[in-house]
C-alpha cells in the first residue's frame, strides 16, 4: 500500500513546505510593502532572519522553565506534521491517514496550547496577555473551522483531507453553493488563526494590540527562529489547505511523476496569487479591537453553519 | 483466564476492601500503619479488580446469589460485560488513587485516619457492588452505601461550617436522585412485583410508562452525575473533600451514574423512542456548555476541576443521546460508534480527571493554598507534579495524542452521520450541535491553560511558595500510573476499543470490532480508512522525531549556547508577580463575551480611590432561579403547617377525632 514513490513524495512535500514557507511569508511582506508604497524588503528576508537568529545565543529569562525551552520544538513539530498531511502536490501521502481533518484541527490546537503555556511561563504581563488572547481567538475560531470541515466532509463523505481533495478535484462540474459559504468562512478563520490583519498584526510591537507577538516576546535565538519558521509553516499550511479544499485542480491524484512535476509550478502560481490577495486584504482593512474579534469570528461561524444548512437543504442527499 | 470464578473474585475483592477498612478501625490513630500498609493493600486489591474485570470482558456473563439481606430477598448479582467494563475503570483508577492516598494522608485530617480508611474502602466496595447488583434491592442498598460513605468522606474536615453545608447539599441531592431511581425501578417492574433486573427486562412497557421510567432514571442518575440543573452539589462537594476523595468521586463515582443510565436505557428498557435521545442530547449540551463556561471563570483550582467534570459528564450525555437517537432508528452500527465514544470518554475521564484532582492535592499539601490567585511558578519547585499534570491537561483539553481526543474524535465522527437520520428536522439540527461540542472542547482548552498556567507557570505570586516541595514517592507513583493510563488510552485506541467492544455489542447487538480487526493496531478507522482515520502512534512519532531531529540539527549546525538574564517584557521596569494575569484577569474575555450566562457581583475601583480594589464573584444562576425559590417555598409551607402545632393537647385530640371521622366516611366497606 505504501509505495517507495509515495514515501519519496511525502519527504519531498515536507522539504518543500520547509523551504517554501518562509518564501511565502517574504512574498506577502513584499506585496504589503508595494501596496503601502514602502520600499519592499528582499524576497528572501525571512531566510536571512532565520539564519541570523539561529546563529545568535539564546537569552533566557531567569524565570523560564524547561517547558519554555521545549515548546518551540513542539510547536515546530506540530506544524511540520500539519504540512505533511495536507495535500500540496499529490494526494498520495503515506502520512495522511495519521490525522484526518478533525485531527488536523487537533494538531493546531496542540501547538496553540503549548505556545500559550510557554507565553505564560516567564510570568510577564505581556506574556499572559498574549496567552489569554490566543486562547480566546482559538475557541472562537475552532467551531467555525469545524463547521467548514463538516460541510466538506458531507460533500465528500469522508473526513480524510486527501479523500476530500480527490472528490472535489475530480467531480464533474457541479456548483456547490455551500462551498462558497464554507470558503468565505474558511478565509475569515485563516486570518484569525494566522494572526493577520483584521484580528492581529504580525508587524506590530505596539503593546496593547499584540496577540502572537506578545506570546513570543521573551523568545530569542534558535527558539525564536523555530517559532518564526513555525508561524510561516502555519501560514503555508492554511494557504495550502484552502487551495486544496476550494481550488483543488492540479493536485496529482496518484504517484505519477509527471503530474507531480506539473503540480509544482501550479502550486507556486496559486500560492503567489493567494499571498497577493492576503496582502491586499491586509492593506485595505484596519486592525479590529480585540473584542470585535468575537463578532468577526461569529460571522465566520454563521456563514459556515449556513453553508452546512445549504448543503443539507438544497443539495442532493447522498 | 475467563473462568466462572471472575464474579467470585470480585466479591472477594469487595470483602477485602471492607476488611482493609475494618483493619483501620483496629488502630484508628496509627497514621503510619494505615497509610503505609492499608492504603497500598487497597491499591493492590484495586489492581486485582481491574485485571479480573479485564479478563471478564472476554467471557460470558456470570451470576451469583448472595444470601444476605432480608429473608426471602437475597442479593442477586451478575457480572456482564457492561459491569465488567466499569469495574475495570473502578479497579485501575482506584489502584492509582489509593497509592497516591498512601502518601497523601500523612497527618490526620479532621477525621481520625482509621475511620477515614474505613469510609474510603467502604466507598470502594459499595461502588463495586453497584456495578454487580442484579436486582433493584441490592442496587439501592449499594447505591445508598455509596452515597453515605462518600458523604462522610466529603465531610472529613467537618469542623468547618461550609464543609458541613457542602456535605448536606450533596446528601440532599443524592437522595432526591435516589428517590427518582427507586421510582424508575418501580415503573419498570410494571406492577409485577419482581424487582430483579431479569424481571424488568421481561416486562413489555407501554411507550408512556417506558418514557416515564427513562425520564426518572435520567433525573435520578443525572443528579448523581451532575447534569444541569442538578449539578450544584459538585462544585461545593469537590473542594470540600480531601483530594483523593475528590478524585475518586469525580473519576469513578460519576461513572457509576453513567453506568446506571446505560443499564436502564439500553438493557432494562428494550424499547427506545427517538425523543429520549433528543432530551439527553439537549440536557447534555446545556450541561457541557454550562460546565465549561463556569470552569473557565473559577478562582479555586478544585472548583475549576469540578465544573470541568460537569462539562465532561455533559459530553458523555451528548454521546448517550446520539446513541439513543441512532438506536431508535435501528441504525445500529452508528449507534455503536456513538456508544464507543461514550464508553471511551468514561475511561479517559476517569484517568485524567483523577490525575488532575490528585495534582491539586499535591499542590494543596505543599502550599496549603487552593486559590489560584496565590499560586504560580510551581513547575520550578514541583517538576514531577507539573509534568504529570501536563498530561492530564492535554487530555482534558481534548487534544491529540492523549486520551481525551480519541473520544471526542469518535463523537464528532458519529455526529457526521446524523444527516442520514430519517427525520425531517433532526438531521439538520443535530450536525449543528456538533459545533457546540467543539466550542465546549475549545473552551475546555482555555480553562486548562488557565488551570495549568496559573498554578505551575509564571512567577510565584506569594513569597511562601518558595518552600513548596515536590510530591513524595507514593504520590508520584499514583500520578505516574494515571498519566500512563492517559497516555495508553491516547495512543492505542484500537486495542482499547477491541476490549470495549464487548460491552457495546452486549447493549446494541453490534460493535466496531469487525472493522478494526481488518486494520493494524496502530490505526483507528471505525468505518473505513477512506472515510476517516486517526493514527495517534504515527502522530506522536512524527512530532517526537521532528522535535528530536530538529534539536539535534540545530545543535549540530549551530550551537546550543544559553544565557540567562531578566525578562524583556517590552522594556518595562516593573516585572513583579503582580504584573501577571490573575485567575480573574485571565477569564475576563469569557466573562465579557458570555456575560448573560453568569451572575456577577463586581466591585470596580474609581479613578480617585487611594487603595483601589477590584473584586468579582461569579455565582450560579440556578441558585437564584431554581434552588432558592424552592427553598423559600419549602420554608413557607413548613410555617403554614407549623400553625397546626399549637402545643395544646385538646387541639391535637380534635385532629385525631376529625381524622377518624373522615376515615370512617371515606373508607366505607
Amino acid at each position: 500500500m505504501i509505495s517507495i514513490s509515495g514515501l519519496l513524495g511525502q519527504a519531498f512535500a515536507i522539504l518543500l513546505a520547509l523551504a517554501l514557507a518562509p518564501l511565502l511569508s517574504g512574498w506577502v511582506g513584499q506585496c504589503r510593502a508595494w501596496l503601502q508604497s514602502r520600499s519592499a524588503p528582499p524576497l528572501l528576508q525571512p531566510y536571512y532572519m532565520l539564519q541570523k537568529l539561529f546563529h545568535k545565543d539564546v537569552v533566557l529569562a531567569h524565570g523560564a522553565s524547561s517547558l519554555f525551552r521545549v515548546a518551540p520544538f513542539v510547536v515546530f513539530g506540530c506544524m511540520v506534521l500539519a504540512c505533511a498531511i495536507i495535500p500540496t502536490l499529490s494526494t498520495d501521502l503515506p502520512l495522511a491517514p495519521a490525522a484526518d481533518a478533525l485531527a488536523l484541527v487537533g494538531v493546531f490546537g496542540l501547538a496553540r496550547i503549548f505556545i500559550s503555556l510557554a507565553a505564560m511561563d516567564v510570568g510577564t504581563s505581556f506574556g499572559s496577555l498574549g496567552g489569554r488572547r490566543e486562547m480566546l481567538i482559538g475557541f472562537l475560531a475552532e467551531p467555525a473551522l469545524l463547521m467548514v470541515i463538516f460541510t466538506l466532509a458531507m460533500i465528500a463523505q469522508s473526513t480524510s483531507v486527501a479523500t476530500i481533495v480527490e472528490t472535489l478535484a475530480h467531480r464533474e462540474l457541479v456548483i456547490y453553493p455551500s462551498l462558497a459559504f464554507a470558503g468565505i468562512a474558511f478565509t475569515f478563520v485563516s486570518f484569525a488563526e494566522n494572526a493577520r490583519v483584521p484580528v492581529d498584526n504580525p508587524a506590530t510591537h505596539l503593546e496593547l494590540t499584540m496577540i502572537h507577538e506578545a506570546m513570543i516576546l521573551e523568545y530569542s535565538g534558535r527558539h525564536l527562529a523555530l517559532l518564526e519558521w513555525a508561524a510561516s509553516l502555519k501560514l503555508y499550511a492554511y494557504s495550502c489547505l484552502g487551495l486544496a479544499l476550494f481550488f483543488p485542480w492540479g493536485i496529482a491524484p496518484g504517484d505519477s511523476f509527471l503530474a507531480l512535476v506539473a503540480a509544482i509550478p501550479l502550486l507556486l502560481f496559486k500560492l503567489s496569487i493567494g499571498g497577493f490577495l492576503l496582502a491586499v486584504i491586509e492593506t485595505i482593512s484596519a486592525k479590529m479591537r480585540i473584542f470585535r474579534a468575537p463578532e468577526f469570528l461569529g460571522t465566520a461561524f454563521m456563514l459556515a453553519v449556513l453553508g452546512l444548512l445549504v448543503r443539507l437543504l438544497l443539495e442532493a442527499r447522498v | 483466564m475467563s473462568t466462572p470464578l471472575s464474579i467470585d473474585a470480585l466479591l472477594i475483592a469487595a470483602c477485602a476492601w471492607l476488611a482493609v477498612g475494618l483493619c483501620g478501625l483496629a488502630a484508628p490513630r496509627n497514621t503510619r500503619f494505615i497509610s503505609k500498609i492499608l492504603f497500598p493493600l487497597g491499591a493492590l486489591v484495586g489492581m486485582l479488580v481491574g485485571l479480573t474485570a479485564l479478563a471478564a470482558l472476554g467471557g460470558p456473563a456470570q451470576t451469583a446469589v448472595l444470601a444476605i439481606g432480608l429473608p426471602d430477598l437475597p442479593f442477586h448479582l451478575r457480572l456482564d460485560k457492561l459491569s465488567a467494563l466499569f469495574a475495570l475503570l473502578l479497579g485501575f483508577a482506584a489502584a492509582g488513587i489509593s497509592i497516591f492516598a498512601a502518601g497523601y494522608f500523612r497527618e490526620g485530617e479532621g477525621t481520625a485516619p482509621g475511620v477515614l480508611c474505613l469510609e474510603y474502602h467502604a466507598f470502594l466496595a459499595s461502588m463495586l457492588m453497584v456495578l454487580l447488583a442484579d436486582d433493584a434491592y441490592a442496587f439501592m442498598v449499594a447505591w445508598e452505601t455509596m452515597a453515605l460513605s462518600s458523604f462522610f468522606l466529603v465531610t472529613t474536615n467537618h469542623q468547618h461550617a461550609e464543609i458541613r453545608r457542602a456535605g448536606f447539599l450533596y446528601l440532599l441531592i443524592a437522595h432526591i436522585g435516589a428517590i427518582a431511581i427507586l421510582l424508575s425501578f418501580g415503573v419498570m417492574t410494571g406492577g409485577a412485583g419482581d424487582y430483579s433486573f431479569a424481571g424488568m427486562r421481561a416486562q413489555e412497557l407501554s411507550p408512556f410508562w417506558a418514557s416515564a421510567a427513562f425520564l426518572l432514571a435520567l433525573a435520578g442518575f443525572g443528579a448523581k452525575a451532575g447534569l444541569v440543573p442538578l449539578h450544584v452539589w459538585l462544585p461545593e462537594a469537590h473542594p470540600a473533600a480531601p483530594s483523593p476523595v475528590s478524585a475518586m468521586m469525580s473519576g469513578v463515582m460519576l461513572k457509576t451514574a453513567i453506568y446506571g443510565l446505560l443499564r436502564v436505557s439500553f438493557d432494562l428498557l428494550h424499547t427506545t423512542i427517538w425523543w429520549w435521545g433528543v432530551v439527553a442530547l439537549g440536557v447534555g449540551l446545556v450541561t457541557a456548555l454550562f460546565g465549561v463556561l463556569y470552569s473557565t471563570v473559577q478562582s479555586d483550582m478544585k472548583r475549576l476541576l469540578a465544573y470541568s467534570s460537569i462539562e465532561n459528564i455533559g459530553l458523555i450525555a451528548v454521546g448517550i443521546g446520539l446513541t439513543l437517537i441512532f438506536h431508535a432508528y435501528r441504525m445500529e452500527s452508528l449507534a455503536a460508534l456513538a456508544m464507543t465514544a461514550v464508553l471511551y470518554h468514561c475511561l479517559a475521564h476517569s484517568a485524567f480527571k483523577s490525575l488532575l484532582f490528585l495534582c491539586t492535592g499535591s499542590v494543596l499539601h505543599s502550599t496549603k493554598e487552593r486559590s489560584l490567585g496565590k499560586l504560580g511558578g510551581l513547575i520550578h519547585r514541583m517538576p514531577w507534579v507539573a509534568w504529570l499534570a501536563l498530561a492530564g491537561v492535554i487530555a482534558s483539553a481534548g487534544l491529540p495524542p492523549l486520551s481525551g481526543f480519541v473520544s471526542e474524535w469518535l463523537l464528532l465522527q458519529s455526529f457526521l452521520f446524523s444527516p442520514g437520520l430519517p427525520h425531517p428536522w433532526l438531521n439538520m439540527v443535530v450536525p449543528v450541535a456538533a459545533a457546540l461540542v467543539v466550542l465546549v472542547a475549545a473552551l475546555a482548552g482555555f480553562a486548562m491553560v488557565k488551570f495549568y498556567g496559573i498554578i505551575f507557570l509564571g512567577q510565584m505570586r506569594e513569597p511562601g511558595l518558595k518552600d513548596a516541595h515536590d510530591a513524595g514517592n507514593w504520590e508520584k507513583a499514583g500520578l505516574a500510573w494515571l498519566a500512563l493510563i492517559t497516555l495508553l488510552l491516547g495512543i492505542l485506541p484500537s486495542t482499547v476499543i477491541l476490549r470495549i467492544d464487548a460491552a457495546t455489542r452486549q447493549l446494541l447487538g453490534t460493535g466496531l470490532a469487525d472493522k478494526l480487526h481488518e486494520q493494524g493496531w496502530w490505526m483507528l478507522a471505525p468505518i473505513s480508512p477512506e472515510r476517516a482515520s486517526y493514527e495517534p502512534m504515527i502522530f506522536l512519532v512524527t512530532i517526537a522525531s521532528t522535535l528530536l531531529l530538529g534539536r539535534w540539527l540545530v545543535r549540530y549546525l549551530y550551537h546550543g549556547r544559553v544565557r540567562r538574564t531578566t525578562a524583556w517584557d517590552c522594556g518595562y521596569y516593573f516585572q513583579g508577580p503582580r504584573a501577571q494575569d490573575t485567575a480573574e484577569g485571565f477569564s475576563q474575555p469569557i466573562r465579557r463575551i458570555f456575560e448573560p450566562m453568569f451572575r456577577m457581583l463586581r466591585h470596580f475601583p474609581t479613578a480617585r480611590d487611594t487603595a483601589p480594589h477590584y473584586s468579582v464573584k461569579v455565582e450560579d444562576h440556578f441558585w437564584y432561579w431554581l434552588y432558592l425559590p424552592l427553598a423559600r417555598l419549602a420554608a413557607r409551607l413548613s410555617t403554614l403547617i407549623a400553625t397546626l402545632q399549637g402545643g395544646r393537647i385538646a387541639v391535637y385530640l380534635m385532629y385525631s377525632f376529625i381524622t377518624l371521622l373522615v376515615l370512617l366516611l371515606v373508607a366505607r366497606p
